[in-house]
């Protein structure tokens, strides 16, 4: 068959669709943060001098810092088995960090609840063990996001690295085993640099994630552990200053997006999807 | 690499396998942990459970407000898969056999739900069906949901398309079908299991999905993600395990029947 325009139209529905539900309502979002009775930056100018809302920003930099840090800490080594055992217990392996990925996020927070709150079995084994004598605050605080979020955005980081890694040439690390090199420094000098846009892609992809994220950060947080996604939703249902919360919304959105495009230049988000297919 | 190619096993790789299997455990040991204690007999969530029982089952199949949002999360599911396996096969029968300008900014466009924090494409539609007030819907949920599947869909067909052997349906072209024909009973078939299996996941990321539906609920039409979220902010109660093991075994599903879909294309 030619491939012509002749197709173009089967993109008509789609389109429609995510322009009336998707792009339009978005545009209406930026719309309500510039104009209130005229357009205004107003309500820009109130995020830039409340200090509350430029702590919230600087928390949410961080957390998504400390969640992107460990994720690539702990992703890193199970990537590497991954990418290089036998393709079968590959495949076996990847299911055991598809399995979570496609849970829902609500249901993977709550099973972190029940393992970490004061009566959880995590502090009923370390009480058993006599490692500790009270239950450890493990919930409702900073530690407690972080591992629900790391756990969350792990596989993200996983598959990514995965998936690089899979394309590395393993003559290559063989080639340096034979000129000299030991298991270590093959690894450090060829097989590393080789994983770097792996590196790239799952950092930036897991910082940005990290950034919007709402249901494990409002359910494991404590009272100060708030996240720009919170404050959001704190404006729309409490406060219901709509406009202020779609400036809110519009400096996600504009961060996302600046964070997109530059992982877009070394990652495409469909390689995620190839152990899905 | 690692055990391959005889080479000798050196603390660093026990290292690396032994780090590799703890992360393994820590991605799997919550999901089953949660599944176990669902099953306990027990007034609190202990692990392993003391006893065995059914009883957080009992409680949340024999609650009507939970059965309500099985049938709401599962119409809405119903409805974006519907959507969204439309809307998206279409759009990728374009996108891999249309030649036209502007396929990589209809491509981008098309993924872009999947990059936007689903926190603001909920507001988003919250203040767009609040004004038209329409709330509290099962087609505006679904509708939402369509938007969020769209990606998941167009990635999973256009990959299955481009596997797909081209001179399959220019033999049956030149052997007189019409493109209509052509496609109905050549092309589809044989795509099949890639379309059942976006349409799989597409059912699932709407099930899933807590945010659209928490801005786009009514107090009567919630679903169960939603239902989860509102006890889970009064207390961590155990009849949730058996909910969340209830989706933990439609994930497992949809996985069991994608991989399944896939060996057979194999």
């Amino acid at each position: 068959m030619k491939t012509d325009g002749r197709h173009v139209w089967l993109l008509l529905p789609a389109l429609l669709i995510l322009g009336a539900f998707f792009v339009y309502p978005l545009f209406g979002i930026l719309l309500r943060s510039v104009y209130k009775n005229g357009y205004t930056l107003e309500s820009y100018r109130q995020v830039v001098r409340t200090a509350v809302y430029l702590t919230v920003l600087g928390k949410t930099f961080e957390m998504a810092a400390l969640v992107t840090v460990s994720a690539l800490l702990l992703g890193y080594p199970l990537a590497y088995v991954l990418a290089t055992v036998r393709p079968r217990l590959a495949r076996l392996l990847v299911v055991i960090v598809v399995l979570p990925f496609l849970t829902s996020i609500i249901v993977r927070t709550y099973a972190w609840m029940v393992l970490l709150g004061s009566n959880g079995v995590v502090n009923q084994y370390l009480v058993a063990l006599g490692l500790t004598t009270a239950p450890l605050k493990l919930l409702y605080n900073r530690a407690g996001v972080v591992v629900g979020m790391t756990y969350v955005l792990l596989p993200f980081m996983v598959l990514t690295l995965a998936s690089v890694m899979r394309g590395i040439d393993p003559a290559l690390v063989r080639a340096a085993h034979s000129l000299g090199a030991s298991r270590w420094e093959a690894f450090r000098r060829v097989f590393l640099p080789l994983s770097a846009p792996g590196i790239a892609g799952g950092t930036l992809l897991v910082f940005i994630l990290s950034l919007g994220f709402f249901i494990t950060p409002a359910l494991m947080g404590g009272p100060s552990d708030i996240m720009i996604a919170m404050l959001i939703e704190r404006e729309v249902e409490f406060t219901l200053n709509w406009s202020f919360a779609s400036t809110l919304a519009v400096i996600l959105l504009a961060v996302t997006l600046v964070g997109f495009a530059v992982y877009y230049r070394v990652m495409r988000l469909e390689r995620l999807f190839e152990g899905l297919g | 690499m690692i055990g391959a190619e005889g080479q000798r096993t050196g603390p660093g790789t026990i290292a690396l396998v032994a780090m590799a299997v703890v992360v393994l455990a820590f991605l799997i040991a919550p999901v089953v942990i949660i599944v176990l204690v669902s099953f306990s007999g027990a007034d609190y969530l202990s692990f392993p459970p003391p006893q065995l029982s059914l009883r957080w089952y009992s409680r949340f199949f024999g609650t009507s407000v939970w059965r309500q949002s099985i049938v709401v999360s599962a119409q809405v599911a119903t409805l974006t898969m519907v959507f969204a396996t439309v809307l998206g096969l279409a759009a990728s029968l374009a996108l891999v056999r249309g030649r036209f300008r502007g396929k990589g900014a209809v491509y981008a466009l098309l993924l872009s739900p999947m990059i936007v924090p689903t926190i603001i494409t909920a507001i988003a539609l919250y203040f767009f069906f609040a004004r038209l007030k329409a709330t509290g819907s099962i087609l505006a949920m679904a509708l939402g949901h369509t938007v969020l599947a769209l990606p998941v869909v167009v990635i999973i067909i256009t990959a299955t398309l481009q596997g797909f052997d081209l001179r399959f349906e220019l033999a049956a072209l030149s052997l007189g079908a019409s493109r209509l024909t052509a496609l109905r009973r050549v092309t589809l078939p044989l795509i099949a299991p890639g379309v059942v299996s976006a349409a799989l996941f597409a059912f699932l990321t709407s099930f899933d999905e807590l945010l659209i539906p928490l801005f786009l609920a009514g107090v009567e039409v919630q679903t169960l993600t939603v239902r989860i979220w509102n006890s889970l902010l009064l207390e961590v109660d155990p009849t949730i395990a058996a909910v969340s093991s209830f989706l933990i075994a439609v994930t497992c599903v949809v996985l069991g029947a994608s991989a399944m879909l896939r060996r057979r294309t194999d």
